[in-house]
Order: C-alpha cells, then structure tokens, then sequence
C-alpha cells in the first residue's frame, strides 16, 4: 500500500506542475488591465506604473512565472493585491469554511443518494423506482440559486428557523455553525444526492443480475444481508470514484452556493478575487484546490483497493 | 411598599441598562471592502467602514456644505495660497496617541508620499504642510486650490495614528488605528468587519451603539431577506426593484438620497482610430442620440422611479446644476432631423459596449429600442467591467456605458473628464474654451465666480456632448423600524452619530 502511494504521489507531482502553468497561463489571457482596476476609479497614471513595477508586471511573463513558483515552493503563495492579506493566510482561513460545506453537503448527498438508488434498483419499475427518479431528476434540474433563495425566504424569512445566510465558525459556536450550514449544505446535497442516485442504481442493477448474487439468495440469505453485504459492496467502486470526484469539486468552492449564502469560503474568494484581477489569490486558490483533487483521487485508489482485495495484484 | 417600588425600579432600569448594552449594530455592504487603509483604499463600501471608524478634517452636511470635525475652524489667506486650520482639543486616536497637527502633518505626508498611497492625486496643491502651535495647522499650496477642502472631507482627510502607521507601514490597513467613535476589532474577509464603541470618542454622547458589524452581502435579495429575518438591521443599496416591497412593509423603514455620481454614455471621440465614427466625429449625432432618450422612463422602466433622470455631470438637486438646460423631454423628430442634417438620413450604426451585469444591460437595451424609432440602431457590446475599463482607455471602443461615483466637489466630476489633459478623459475630448473654463473654476474660491464657470462650461458640452449623462443613481437605505435617527447623505455613507434603536 505504502509503495502504491508513492508511486501515486509521485506521478502527482508533473501533474500539479502543469497545474500551475496552466493557471498562471489562463490568468495572463483573462482581457483587461489588472492594474487599471486596482488605481482606483481616478487611474492616476503615476500609481499604475508603481503598482506594474510592485507586482513585476512588466517582467516577461517566464519570468513573472519562475518568481511566483520559486515563492511557492518556499510556502510563499504572495499577498491578495487588494487586501495585503497573505494568501496562504487567506486559504488557511477559507479552507475549514469549505471543507465543513463540502463535507456536509456530502453527508446529506449520500444519506438521501445511496439508499434511493439502492432502493429504485432493487424495486425496479415500481412506484418506488419512479418516486426515486422524480425526486432525483428534481434534484438535478433545479437550479441551487433558486433554490437557495426560496428556501431563505421559507425557513429564514417566513418561518425564522435559521439564519438566512453568513458563516460561524466550528470552534467558536458549534451548534450554531452546523445550524447556519444547514440550508446551504441541503442546496448542494440534492443536487449530488441527484448524480449519486442514479450511479447507485445502476451500479446495484448490475450487481443484482450477476451469478453470485443469485447464488446467495439460493444459499438461502436474507434478503437484507444479499443486498447489503454482497450487492451494496460490490457496487460501491464506481459510486466511490463519482463520491470523491463530487467531494474534490466541492473542495473547489460551491461558488452560486456560497455567494447566495454569503459563506466565506473558497468559491467566494475566488469569484471576487478574478473579479478583482487579485492574481495572487486566484493562482494560489486553484493551485491549492488541484492539488486537493489529485489528493482526493488519490484516496478514490487507496479505497478502491480496501473494497476490492482483486485490485491489489492489477 | 417603597421597597417593592424600588425593587421594580431596579429591574425596570436593570433591563434597560441590559438593552442598552445590547446595543450591536449589523449593517449589510454590497460588497467586501478593500484594504482598510484611508491612504491605499479604493472602494466605495471601504469608505462606509471608516465614517465609523476614522474621523476626517471636516465633514460635509446633507446640502455639501463643508463643517467642522477634527478642525473646528480654518481660514484661507487672501491669494488663497495658504489654509490655516485650528484643530479640535482634547482628541485621541483609538491607541491613546493625541490628535494634535504634527498627527496632521505627518498624515498629509503619508497621504501624499506612500508608494502605495492612492491620495496624491487629491492632494498635489499642498506644498508644506506646517505645525505652527499644537492645535494649528497650516497648508501651503502651489496654486489655489478651490476643492481642497472637499478632498478633506473624504479619505484625504482622514486622521490614522501616526503611532501606528508609523510601526505597520503599508500593512495598517490589516489593523486600522484612527479617532473615530467605533474602534477596530478584527476582520474576516467575505464575512465580517467587527468595530466596537471607543469609550474615548470626543464626541461620545452622539453614539449609541457598543458593536458595529459589517456583513458583505452581495446578492440583492439574500440582503433583504437577512434584514426581513432579524439578522440584519440595516442594509446600504436596496435594489430599485424591492422598492415598493419595503414601502408595503410595516417592519422595515427605507431612507434614500440622490448620489454624486452620474451614468452615462461615454463617446470615443478622438482617443485612436476608432474615433473615427459618425458617432465620435459628429455632436449632431450625438445630441440626436440624446434626443431619441427618454430619461424619465428610463428612471421608470429600469429603476422603478428611485433614481433620478440626469443630464449634465451633477444631478438636477445640486446646486451646481445648469437649470438652463433641464433634462430634455424625448424627440424623436428632432432626432431624426439631426442625424438627417448631418448627412445620415438613412439611419447609422453605433456599437457601445456596456458592463454585463443585468441593470447596465436592461437600461441599455431600453436605450436600444428607442434610439432605434430615431434611425439608430445600437449594437450591444457586454464586457466584464475590467476589459471594459481597459478597452475604453485604450481607444477600443466606439460609445462606452459607464459611470463616476461622485464627488462632493464639482470639480471631480467633470475636470478630470472634460479638459485636455484630464487623466481619466476616455473620449479624449478637447475644446481649449472648456479647458479654460474648468481650470478657472478649480482655482476660484467665490462660489458664484465658480458656477458662472461651471454654467459656461456645461452650456458648451451640451453642445460638444462627450458624454451623454443618462441618469443619477441613488442611495437607498432599508432599515429596520427599531434603528432611528439615521439621515441620508448624497455620498452614500452612514453616519452612525445619533443613530440609536428605539426602546
């Protein structure tokens, strides 16, 4: 296992240098003048030139590259241009914000996902099949803006069950803070429970026509235990590769989500960062949400390897 | 008996004094502010933040008349050369430093000599700033300067601690020092802006609040629905669209006042080749465009009546309006004989390129459908706001929708604009007569010398019409019917002294 990971680590790592070409590159051909929004409304031409020669942007652009690397590798990401923040500061801060979304969000994802697909295939072409599908194709259609703001106006407004929107953090108040999270959370976990749904069910209808499934029914097993322990865990490998791509996204910023919500997170940064030209920020987000999704991939492999003992010798 | 009175006394002032105590303000922002550092700032909800948190020089009333803050006085010498200002006593910054004028001096320094300080531009007349005791100080100018006093009543003018600046350089702004009644607690950004009361405040009587807290909320509705829910008390820049859905609500009150600022259409009038167009080399054309424009229905349709219709680059409320020239009523004949006139009876082509958020885009495509009945067809250009931005001052572009926040003097609404070497004139507009016009305003201290200019001058660009002004926005305030006392001021700031919630 421990040489698996390395092996995986280390292909990791050309892959995560491309990463950061590419953003750098990307950054660079976004149109319009980063500086001339920083001046201020009143560009006062003396500040634009002292603000290009700050940042280096009159370097060539290899060079502007190398200097941001080099900074990066030392721990380095530079400081947001509008804030003077450091962004590593900023990632440190917005991080946990993201991750208690993503992971709740997933949580709700898979405690509605898994049980509907597993259900809609096991009573395939029944009522329970279509209700699962409807509900899941709701889930999938309906935009989480509109969404999100019906149910502010709902639970916050109408019924002032919980906060419309804003952020608590964990440590400080950890009852209000999964309370706040609440909406949001539910926002984003229909619409995976969606894509999980329909992967479980497919999976599971698969699974329920093999010969070893037959077999164990024959055996004479309860029917809980055949769908459970023998149909479920087989199914589960494509599900956990569609539950950790779902996840790696999530870690990217549920950007509509965190702006209708108001959630401080990485989404919101990052929308406001390129809106701002803060290049700082927007390399050094994306940088750290790759590197978090190749980790995330590469946690897929360790688990299907747990779940599936025959991969170990492929 | 007595007893139980006075126990009830008690509790009836124990409860109060606990209300009181309780006294947290949470105001909702548009938008995240920038580095909170009055020298390096650039936004406008950055400035909503410090008129609580960093008291200027002087202040401005709801009719822009300039009045005391920090200076409780100040005289101009009679070539207008030299500004002696008499400085409040008995002021201190949150950090226990005292507000005397080397503060002031060493304020104007950094204002005007940080690398990163985004202030030189409103203070190049000052030459010396000087000490002269320690409650005065005074100001020595290259040329007389008419809308100085102004740019002190804004970022310009405001006091940081010296002490601090000093220590956290071009980081202040992640801790800001000043003087004014709230102090800095802590910062989270995209989340929150925490101040609290500074019991030192020398005018503390005025504030009634312990704890203000800033919450950026961009989307619109999401902020309304945090104040209808009780998790806001007050919000800055309700759409014109929830107007009439806070007027019909019994909890909610709602302020507004007509902004400094101006939207308009910017034309490209010699900046580059692409200039040359029947739009930038033609003011006939351009005028019958204006004319094709009913502002008035614009203010309707697009802003359900909240804003105000405009013309020139102040808007009609201000006293440096051109009343010779009202917001002309939509023509279409005349329109039409304009462009026929200028030798385009059959109709041009114009393309404007406008920010892509959806107001810019419904009031220009308003502006679409009635240009268009005149024999102007305009094609839509949406931009992201910093392409835009780029393009217009590159000369790439033909007509550019946009706009200016406003200043309290009229002369940053229109210099920079319309004279030759104006640093931000897009259209690269020139007419020698202006240029004369508005550098003779800008050094005249007689307010009626100044508008006589300011009239000449507007009557010209009526005429010449760089740009044509569409509208004025205006500043609208929900509150929650607890908080009193709240007056709006056309720069869009909320002024927290004598803002309280009723019992």
């Amino acid at each position: 296992m421990l040489a698996f990971l390395g092996r995986r680590i280390l292909i990791a790592i050309p892959t995560i240098i491309l990463i950061s070409i590419f953003v750098f590159g990307m950054q660079k051909l976004l149109p319009g003048d980063p500086v001339l929004v920083m001046a201020g409304e009143d560009r006062n031409p003396e500040m634009i030139e002292f603000l290009r020669e700050k940042y280096r942007l009159n370097d060539p652009i290899p060079v502007q590259y190398l200097t941001w690397i080099g900074n990066a590798l030392q721990g380095d990401l530079g400081i947001s241009l509008r804030t003077r923040q450091p962004v590593l500061e900023l990632i440190g801060e917005k991080l946990p914000v993201t991750l208690q979304l993503a992971v709740m969000a997933l949580i709700i994802a898979l405690l509605i996902g898994i049980p509907a697909g597993v259900l809609s295939a096991y009573k395939k072409g029944t009522w329970v099949d279509w209700l699962a599908n409807l509900v899941a194709l709701s889930g999938l259609s309906v935009p989480n803006f509109w969404l999100g703001i019906m149910l502010i106006l709902l639970v916050s407004v109408n019924l002032g069950w919980l906060p419309a929107s804003g952020y608590r953090p964990l440590a400080q108040d950890p009852l209000q803070s999964i309370l706040t999270m609440l909406m949001p959370a539910f926002v984003l976990g229909t619409g995976l429970a969606a894509t999980l749904m329909r992967h479980t069910r497919s999976a599971m209808l698969g699974v329920l026509r093999s010969d070893y499934v037959r077999t164990a029914r024959a055996k004479g097993l309860p029917e809980r235990m055949v769908l459970v322990k023998h149909a479920l865990r087989n199914a589960l490998v494509p599900i956990v590769t569609v539950t950790t791509l779902l996840f790696g996204e999530l870690l990217a910023g549920a950007v509509l989500t965190e702006q209708i919500f108001t959630i401080p997170g990485f989404g919101k940064l990052i929308v406001d960062a390129v809106f701002n030209r803060d290049y700082a920020v927007v390399q050094g987000i994306v940088l750290c949400t790759g590197v978090a999704f190749i980790a995330m991939n590469i946690l897929a492999d360790a688990a299907y390897r747990v779940l599936n003992p025959r991969m170990k010798d492929s | 008996m007595t007893i139980t009175k006075t126990l009830a006394l008690a509790l009836t002032l124990g409860i109060s004094a606990s209300a009181l105590q309780a006294a947290d303000l949470r105001i909702g922002l548009q938008e995240d502010p920038d580095i909170l550092d009055p020298d390096q700032s650039r936004t406008f909800v950055g400035r909503i933040v410090y008129a609580s948190l960093c008291d200027k020089l002087v202040d401005i009333t709801p009719e822009l008349e300039i009045v005391p803050q920090l200076a409780t006085g100040w005289d101009w010498s009679d070539d207008g050369l030299e500004l002696t200002m008499t400085l409040r006593d008995g002021v201190t910054f949150h950090d226990g430093t005292a507000f005397d004028a080397k503060a002031v001096v060493a304020n104007i320094d950094r204002s005007q000599n940080m690398d990163e300080s985004r202030r030189k531009s409103e203070l190049t007349s000052i030459t010396a700033a000087e000490a002269v005791d320690d409650l005065t100080v005074k100001f020595t100018l290259g040329a007389p300067d008419a809308t100085l006093l102004a740019q002190l009543a804004d970022r310009a003018g405001m006091m940081v601690s010296p002490t601090a600046a000093t220590e956290a350089g071009v980081d202040f702004g992640l801790n800001p020092v000043c003087s004014g009644p709230f102090k800095f607690v802590e910062r989270v950004q995209q989340d929150r802006i925490v101040l609290e009361k500074f019991t030192g405040y020398w005018d503390a009587d005025a504030i009634h609040f312990d704890t203000v807290v800033f919450l950026p909320i961009p989307d619109t509705t999401v902020r309304l629905a945090n104040l209808r829910s009780g998790d806001l008390d007050m919000l800055e820049r309700l759409a014109a669209t929830d107007v009439a859905s806070v007027a019909d609500d019994g909890f909610l009150l709602m302020e507004q006042a007509v902004s400094l600022g101006y939207q308009g259409i910017t034309v490209n009038v010699a900046n580059g080749e692409r200039a040359a167009s029947p739009i930038g080399e033609n003011s006939a054309v351009r005028r019958a465009l204006s004319l094709a424009i009913d502002r008035k229905v614009i203010n309707q349709v697009v802003f359900e009546g909240a804003f105000a219709a405009g013309n020139q680059p102040f808007p009609p409320t201000s006293p440096w309006y051109n009343k010779d020239f009202p917001v002309p009523e939509r023509d279409v004949a005349a329109a039409r004989a304009l462009l026929e006139e200028a030798g385009f009876a059959d109709g041009i082509t114009i393309e404007v390129q406008v920010p892509n958020n959806p107001v810019q885009m419904q009031l220009m495509q308003v502006v679409q459908a009635m240009a268009a009945e005149a024999g102007i067809t305009v094609e839509l250009l949406a931009k992201e706001f910093a392409t835009l931005l780029s393009d217009q001052t590159a000369g790439a572009y033909t007509a550019s929708q946009i706009g200016w926040s406003g200043r309290v003097d009229p002369d940053g609404n229109i210099h920079q604009f319309m004279t030759t070497d104006g640093g931000i004139n897009d259209s690269h507009y020139s007419n020698p007569q202006v240029d004369e016009l508005l550098n003779g305003a800008r050094v005249s201290n007689d307010m009626a010398t100044r508008k006589q200019s300011y009239d000449s001058a507007l009557a010209i660009l009526q005429d010449d019409m760089p740009i044509i002004y569409l509208y004025h926005q205006a500043w609208i305030w929900a509150l929650d019917d607890k908080v009193q006392g709240f007056v709006p001021y056309p720069d869009g700031m909320i002024r927290l002294q004598g803002v309280s919630f009723s019992q």
